[in-house]
Parts: C-alpha cells; structure tokens; sequence
C-alpha cells in the first residue's frame, strides 16, 4: 500500500479564522433580523400607524386635549427634578464607593441595586404606607399642606427611587477601572479635593455620566407601576404621560392612547439620536479616554 | 532637604506593613527603597509623600515635624508607577496642572506657565510633544512627561515609584540616565522604589534595602554590596 499525498482537487478558498461559512453567518444575520423585526421595528410601526390612522390633525388635536398637555407637563417636571438629582447622588454614590475604602461598602453597592430588584408597585406601596393617611408622617404633612401621596411629591419620590441606580451602575465599573491613581497625582501637585473632581474625576466620566444620565431620563419619563400606586391617577393633576396612555386606551381612545404612546417613544428615539451624535461627534476624545 | 523617618510603622486593618522604622536621609541625595514586592517600600513612599499616613512615628522635613502636613502641604513631586497621567489633557496642561492649581496670589500668568512648561519640555527632551494627548506618547515618552509634570510645582523632594517598572531594557537604560542627570541638575532629594537591585545599585548614592515591613539595610552600593549586612541582603543582591 502507497502513500499518497492527498492532494486536493481545488485549494480551499482562505477564511479568516474569526468567521464562519457564509450559511452560517447569513442565518445568524437573519435570525437577528427577524427578532429585532418582531420585538422591535413592527411594534414601533404599529404605535405610529395607528396614531396616525386618521390623519396627522386628529392625533395632534388628541394632544392638545387639557388632561394630555397636563400629563405631559408633569412627566416633564417630574424629569426635570429626579434626574438632576440623580445624576448627583448618582456621582456622589460612584465617587464614595470606588475612591475610597471603608466598611459595609459591599451592602450599600447591594443597595443601589435595590430598585431594580424590587416590582415597582411594590415600591409605590412603600411610599403609600410611609406617606399615606394611615401613617402618623402622613397626617401631619397633610395637616400641613403638604400632601405627599395622590400629589406631584410622591410621584417625584417613587421615580427617584425607581431611577435611582442607572447613574451609579453606569459609573462605578468606569471609576474601577479608572482607579484613584490621577486624582492622587493632582492632589500631589497641590489641588484641592473640589478641584481635583472638577478637573480630573468629572472629566474621566463625563460619557459614562452622559450615559446614566439618558437612561435615568429615559426610565423616569417611562415609569408606570410605582408612579400609578402613588398617584391616585387624578386626571389633570397627578396623571403622567404612561398613565394618560392607559387610560385613554380603557377608555377604546386608540388614537389619544398611540399619539401619546408615539410622543413618549420619540423622545426615547430623540435621546438616542442625541447619544449617537455625540459619540460620532467626539469619537477621537471617547478612543483617548479609553485607550491610555 | 534633609529627610528624617522616625519610628515610622503602618498597619493595614489587622496586617502590618511596616514594623517601626527609621532612616535617614540627607539633603540632595538620591536613594533607592529596594525590595521584593510586600516589602513596604512603596508604602514607605506614599507616607513621605502624605498620601498615606503613619499609625506611629514621625516624618521631619528639615527638622520640622512634617508628619501632619496634608498632601498639598507637602510639595513632594510624586511619579507614579503607571505614571497617572491625566488622560483627558494635552501634555501642556498635564504639566501646567500644578501651576494652574496654585491659589491666585502664587499662580504665574499665563505667559509665565507657557514659558516654565517649555523650559521643563526641553529638560525632559521631548520640546515638541505639548499638544499630543498621553495615549499618543511611548511609555518612556510618558514617564518623562510625568517627571516634567512633577518638577513643574517646584517640588522639595521628588519621589518615584517604581518609574521604570514598565519599560523595555533599552528605554530603561536611557531613562536611569536621563534621572540621574535630572537629580543631578536640580539638586533634588530623590527617593525612588525598584525591586531591580541592578538599577538600585547603579542609580543610586544610598541604598535601603527593604523585606517584610522592616529596612534590612542602608547603605552606599559599593558597601552593601562588600559587606552584606544579613543573609537576605546577600541572597536578594546576587539574585
């Protein structure tokens, strides 16, 4: 018996190792395609199909009803004032955590993580026992004036606490990565703590911030169960946009409900353009700050 | 500047990673902390620079009690070990960041931070660089950046952890060279940590060798090198 060498009818064309045979590759493609068809595009479609089923003018005279500008005022407000105040206990929360070493560090990073584990009509109806009539804290804010639950300060409470970790998960794994090793050479050359975050800290951070920022924004706007339970759902007064959108859909208002629902799901779109611009814009800084 | 340890030790929770020690170091001179990793010297370092502070004992700079003084109040030019540049910053404005911190009554204009920041860039021979950013430099590149940065607030001493610890054999070479002429131009107390006893014992006027948490011993590099103090100083420097 002879050996020999097996020589192959045509070279194999070359194939850089890191793909795979055209087939595979294509329906892997298509496979994504087609859950991304299905769980996003079509749905999106569908909410502006049917805002507009009669006619730009219909939906945009939905809109202009009292209860939807009222709804849409108070879901800006309510943004207006936990996500600022988000992104800086946000930052403060990133900041103690990762410059500095101290005990129970472990439970409070347990902490922050606590909204997102909790259902939020679970949380709402922490706040409506702390705040509500039935509570001795309740009645005396009431007695004041200072109504808490069925009114704007609970909803602001309940979205903070929904929205409270986004800034913080954004930028603690970036300040780890970042380490102390910058801010301790800008104190060694004679700057302030204050100074040293404003110049070095804040800087480092500033898209992983941007970041939380969008998304604490996003969900703020978006939040529906623990806003709901606090509420009290009062149209024209404690009524969010996600509220506002359920009710005129029980209410077989489809237009209303998918214009709203179209209105909310364009200022997602608008941030992520927004997020988009700003990547491509400052493509070279983001490359620098990560590379070094 | 004369630098005195007195009875210097530090404890990490429950472990201790310096059992009381003490040295002294006189003005101008260049010293190495050498020792194998876990030995203390860097921890040694961070307290003369007022990054860390002792558990007991005294720092004396110049024979004045300088072991409550905060970081800034030190005026140490610290060089760190993967140099800490500020990333986000032009070279110019890493090396202008100490001037630019000072309080307005000491901070130069801005004419006299452009004219110190160029005469620190030729010091360092890289006159071209200002405008590049830290990911666009070499490693040796960084580290001379980072030694511009800390002469630039006039320093007392100069301290330097491990500064040639990321470097390839040839740049290291250059970079011993390029410190010994800076040490020598400025005049500087300079204390360096290595655990390369080849470049502790070539570099430097005095050398402390360091195990454990204690000094094992201090000395000029010819004697040490004669006269071995212990078995570990005689095993570590032939290694």
């Amino acid at each position: 018996m002879t050996d020999t060498p097996a020589i192959p009818a045509r070279p194999r064309p070359f194939r850089p190792a890191t793909t795979e045979p055209a087939l595979v590759k294509w329906s892997l493609i298509g496979l994504c395609l087609a859950v991304l068809t299905v769980l996003l595009f079509a749905p999106l479609y569908a909410v502006f199909d049917e805002a507009l089923r009669r006619g730009w003018a219909f939906a945009l005279a939905s809109l202009s009803e009292p209860d939807a500008q009222s709804a849409i005022r108070l879901t800006l407000l309510v943004a207006a004032i936990t996500v600022p105040l988000n992104a800086a206990f946000g930052i403060a929360a990133a900041w103690a955590i990762t410059k500095f070493d101290w005990r129970g560090k472990a439970w409070v990073i347990t902490f922050i993580d606590l909204p997102f584990s909790i259902s939020p009509v679970v949380a709402g109806l922490l706040f409506i026992l702390m705040f509500g009539a039935n509570s001795a804290l309740g009645m005396w804010l009431v007695a004041n004036g200072l109504p808490v639950v069925f009114a704007v300060p609970g909803i602001v409470l309940a979205t903070m606490f929904i929205t409270f970790p986004f800034v913080a998960r954004e930028l603690i794994p970036v300040m780890l990565e970042q380490g102390r090793a910058e801010e301790e050479a800008a104190l060694t050359l004679g700057a302030s703590g204050w100074r040293t975050f404003l110049t070095v800290t804040l800087p480092n951070i500033r898209w992983a911030l941007l970041y939380g920022v969008l998304l604490c924004n996003a969900r703020a706007m978006g939040e529906f169960g623990a806003v709901a339970v606090v509420s009290g759902k009062i149209r024209g007064q404690t009524t969010t946009m996600p509220l506002m959108i359920e009710m005129f859909y029980n209410e077989y208002l489809s237009v209303a409900a998918f214009t709203m629902a179209g209105v909310l799901a364009l200022l997602a779109l608008v941030t992520l353009t927004l997020k988009s611009a700003l990547e491509w814009r400052y493509a070279d800084q983001l490359a620098a700050t990560h590379r070094h | 500047m004369n630098i005195d340890i007195e009875e210097i030790s530090k404890d990490f929770g429950t472990t201790a990673a310096l059992h009381p020690v003490s040295l002294s170091i006189p003005s101008g001179t260049l010293v190495a902390l050498l020792g194998p990793s876990g030995s203390g010297k860097t921890t040694l370092l961070r307290i003369l620079g007022g990054l860390e502070f002792p558990t007991a004992g005294r720092v004396l700079f110049d024979a004045s009690d300088a072991t409550g003084l905060s970081v800034q109040e030190r005026r140490a030019g610290f060089v760190f070990q993967s140099y800490a540049l500020f990333r986000h910053m032009t070279v110019f404005d890493n090396i202008a960041y100490g001037l630019r911190a000072r309080p307005r009554r000491s901070r130069p204009g801005g004419p006299e931070i452009a004219r110190r920041v160029n005469r620190l860039l030729s010091l360092i021979k890289l006159p071209d660089i200002g405008a590049r950013y830290p990911s666009q430099l070499s490693g040796g590149q960084r580290q001379r950046v980072a030694l511009a940065r800390a002469l630039a607030i006039e320093p007392r001493m100069l301290l330097l952890d491990e500064p040639f610890g990321a470097l390839d054999a040839k740049v290291r070479r250059e970079l011993r060279q390029g410190l010994r002429d800076i040490h020598d131009t400025t005049g500087l107390t300079t204390v360096f940590v290595t655990h390369d006893q080849e470049e502790a014992m070539q570099l430097a006027d005095l050398v402390v060798v360091m195990s454990m948490g204690r000094i094992e011993q201090v000395g000029r590099p010819e004697d040490i090198r004669a006269r071995p103090g212990t078995e570990f100083v005689r095993e570590f420097i032939s290694a």
